[in-house]
């Protein structure tokens, strides 16, 4: 009985959203940057499905649903877009130049260190959306060949990585304008380091905003591209 | 639910978009940007899409917990390239927040020094 349970859909899913909701709420209570409640569920997932003997084909099955909407949620995407466009008034040529500029050193100088250490195409292609937002990432890196777990780790960690240690190298390089501190959290930390730059006040919150979603669209645009003819 | 529809129809239009063009870009991309230009050239009012869009939006999280778990076989691959991936991203991490940093600074040093000498004069 025990084994029909756990291995259904039905309990897969529920542990997944329990789980979820579980490092939420510890997230609150800690709130330390490392326990990032969607890396806890990450670890804990893979120690349910150990325990209970599930293979992953059969999880990826059970959580079909998630991956649905997922897809949904990177096209709403386009709306958060749509609600940071204010932003932009008045400071299209900077935001432009430093979106492009942002998304370009970026894909180029993860590939090409990852490619001096010798990594594989497909890691390569995994890495190449490191800076963008996972939904986006792993939408990017799935149809070029990439393998989207090692994609979704990758960012999630780069996110983390930049909101503790982001405004402290900002410090030392001398980037003390509010509007380019928030804009570089954004295109270099995605969501993460926007949650951080809301901390440091409400222009770094919201150009970190915008710099998350441009640099969504840019990478998502331009990486094919720089794919097929950069590396 | 008309929301809904229109997030569903923008990644339907994008998945066909996708197939034609050989699906370098998937579909649900291509469907995020015909949503972003649906509602800055007011074909879909911001109203109608906002419910759907704030609820898929604060849940994104959750969906992609299966890609994560999906560590678990893969993970042979992360630790054979463990180095290239940590230092890559590190360093690249780097690079793009100073990189960005600087050229927004820059441009934006600009502008206030042009907005004041428009004062001045």
């Amino acid at each position: 009985m025990i084994q029909y349970i756990v291995h259904s859909d039905l309990f897969l899913l529920t542990m997944t959203v329990g789980l979820y909701c579980f490092g939420t709420a510890l997230y609150r209570r800690v709130h330390m940057p490392l326990l990032h409640p969607v890396l806890l569920t990450f670890v804990a997932m893979i120690g349910v499905l150990k325990l209970c003997g599930v293979e992953y084909a059969q999880y990826e099955e059970a959580t079909g649903i998630l991956n649905f909407a997922l897809g949904l949620s990177v096209v709403s995407l386009g709306y958060l877009m749509y609600e940071q466009m204010p932003q932009i008034r008045g400071r299209l040529v900077p935001v432009v130049v430093s979106t492009l500029v942002g998304c370009v050193f970026g894909v180029l100088s993860v590939v090409y260190i990852a490619m001096a250490f010798g990594a594989d195409r497909p890691i390569l292609t995994s890495l190449a959306p490191k800076s963008v937002t996972v939904p986006i990432a792993v939408s990017v890196a799935e149809p070029l060949g990439g393998i989207v777990s090692l994609t979704s780790v990758v960012v999630f960690c780069v996110g983390i990585f930049g909101s503790i240690f982001g405004e402290w190298i900002l410090r030392r390089f001398g980037v003390r304008d509010p509007m380019a501190r928030g804009f570089a959290l954004g295109s270099a930390a995605h969501g993460i380091g926007t949650a951080r730059a809301i901390e440091l006040g409400a222009v770094e919150g919201a150009l970190s905003g915008l710099a998350m979603a441009l640099m969504g669209l840019a990478t998502a645009l331009l990486l094919p591209v720089m794919e097929k003819y950069l590396y | 639910m008309t929301g809904l529809f229109c997030i569903l129809l923008c990644w339907l239009i994008g998945n066909a978009l996708s197939y034609c063009t050989g699906g370098y870009v998937s579909g649900n991309i291509i469907g995020m940007v015909l949503l972003f230009a649906a509602l800055n050239l007011r074909w879909v009012k911001a109203e109608t899409v906002r419910p759907a869009a704030r609820f898929l939006l604060g849940a994104m999280a959750l969906f992609f917990v299966p890609f994560g778990v999906g560590l678990m076989i893969s993970y042979q691959t992360i630790v054979e390239n463990l180095w290239a991936i940590v230092v890559s991203g590190v360093v690249s991490t780097i690079v793009v927040l100073v990189v960005v940093g600087w050229t927004f600074q820059s441009f934006n040093r600009r502008r206030k020094k042009e907005d004041d000498t428009i004062y001045r004069s």
